[in-house]
């Protein structure tokens, strides 16, 4: 018997068949492989942390030296308490973005450098000009002085704004304070290439911006400003010395 | 034989899917600002067309033919996916540069094409080949692209650094202009007018 491939039965049974078939394939492979796909979540997250105290961790011994060097990690609120029974690394901040400041759930890392010295590593979250960015930034002990900063994106312009993921760029936060005196102003990007910053007369707080990298530079200066940074400023103050 | 080794030879040149079908172009632009997701992205397509010759070459008389090509984007878009979460899991990096542009493997028109005038009337092995051929072909440009847009857009190649810094020193400078999508279109427009000058087969009157 020729089967008539044209009947509306057989082309209704022929795509629920196809379509379990697919569907079984996929979920199986979905399941197989998520355990190493989340691995490299992990660990990605694992080295960019590192790298904000300059250290530099490839994919294997990444979850080493973060256990050698990350001493604690806890979570704090926009008033700067501590939270108790809260995963600091397992926080997502894509989620705590989203919430207004005073419900952030905000976590802080405690480190300690390869020349022995106590660090403070604030995640930051912001908006890029295509997508989110975000980074680290590592304070000595004074909850003050940037010690290290990495910023990375999701799909800014190459060449132009995903420049914040650069070393060039990144060295500029190191030794910038986020205290004026007493006052939390953190750092501002300056517009006008290289050196502009200087022209300002701003040493202390304030770095060159990218140029062609406008939107980007100014979603990350909000992103170390008002939009994320801020939800620290009383947690940094209370420990500031 | 020769009809055989003609299936994969042919797309590099006299038939090749980017510069004379003219399909593909999308993602030709969009991933080629380096050389190494480029290759990866064409390893990729290479991989799903092949399969997905295969699957709908042995599946060609059974398929209803009202909800044919329904059919071969369901096997397109399940290869595809399966290509995505390998990539994920085994080459994390690579596949954060590629991000979106696998997903869109789905869209890109010589999967379907081929799909459509190959793989439905021929059989599995014939089909394969020319899954084979065709992802070779989309191979060569894009790297061809690729490799032309890393030098001169960022000065490196697969990621080392070709052009030496005394030459930055002295005031050369990457060319910003060409890691932008309308110089990738320009760059296989170029190729394209090379290639067909020195082709008498593809010579218009």
């Amino acid at each position: 018997m020729k089967l008539n491939t044209n009947s509306n039965l057989y082309t209704f049974i022929y795509a629920s068949v196809l379509v379990i078939v697919v569907a079984a394939a996929l979920a199986f492979t979905a399941v197989k492989l998520k355990p190493m796909q989340d691995k490299n979540i992990r660990v990605e997250k694992m080295q960019n942390i590192l790298k904000s105290i300059n250290v530099h961790a490839d994919f294997d011994n990444a979850e080493d030296l973060y256990k050698s060097h990350i001493t604690n990690a806890f979570a704090v609120n926009s008033k700067g308490e501590k939270l108790t029974d809260v995963k600091a690394f397992d926080i997502n901040l894509k989620f705590q973005i989203q919430e207004k400041i005073d419900k952030r759930i905000l976590p802080v890392y405690e480190a300690v450098a390869d020349d022995g010295s106590k660090k403070i590593i604030i995640p930051l979250r912001g908006k890029g000009l295509w997508g989110p960015i975000w980074g680290y930034f590592a304070l000595n002990d004074d909850y003050n002085t940037i010690y290290g900063a990495v910023f990375d994106d999701k799909g800014e312009t190459p060449g132009l704004g995903a420049e914040i993921a650069t070393t060039w760029f990144q060295k500029q936060f190191v030794g910038k304070t986020l205290f004026d005196g007493n006052k939390f102003v953190s750092i501002t990007l300056y517009k006008g290439g290289k050196g502009s910053a200087e022209k300002a007369g701003d040493t202390k707080h304030g770095v060159d911006a990218i140029s062609g990298g406008t939107i980007t530079s100014k979603g990350l200066e909000k992103m170390v400003k008002a939009d994320w940074l801020f939800a620290y400023k009383n947690f940094l103050a209370k420990n500031k010395k | 034989m020769g009809k055989n080794l003609k299936l994969v030879t042919d797309p590099l040149n006299l038939n090749n899917p980017i510069t004379v079908q003219i399909l593909g172009i999308c993602s030709a632009l969009a991933v080629t600002v380096k050389l190494m997701p480029a290759v990866v992205m064409a390893m990729s397509v290479t991989v799903v067309l092949a399969f997905a010759n295969v699957i709908i070459s042995l599946l060609r008389n059974t398929i209803p033919s009202r909800i044919r090509i329904i059919v071969q984007l369901v096997v397109i878009a399940a290869l595809v996916i399966i290509v995505d979460q390998i990539l994920k899991a085994y080459l994390f990096d690579i596949s954060k540069q590629l991000s979106v542009f696998v997903g869109l493997i789905i869209t890109n028109c010589i999967l379907m094409g081929r799909l459509e005038a190959f793989a439905l009337g021929n059989k599995p092995f014939p089909s394969f080949l020319d899954g084979i051929g065709n992802g070779a072909g989309y191979a060569i440009i894009l790297i061809l692209v690729s490799a032309i847009r890393e030098f001169f857009g960022s000065g490196s190649l697969a990621g080392f650094k070709i052009i030496p810094q005394s030459f930055y020193d002295f005031g050369y400078s990457d060319n910003g202009l060409i890691i932008l999508p309308p110089m990738a279109l320009i760059i296989v427009g170029v190729i394209i007018w090379i290639q067909r000058s020195r082709t008498r087969e593809l010579i218009e009157d």
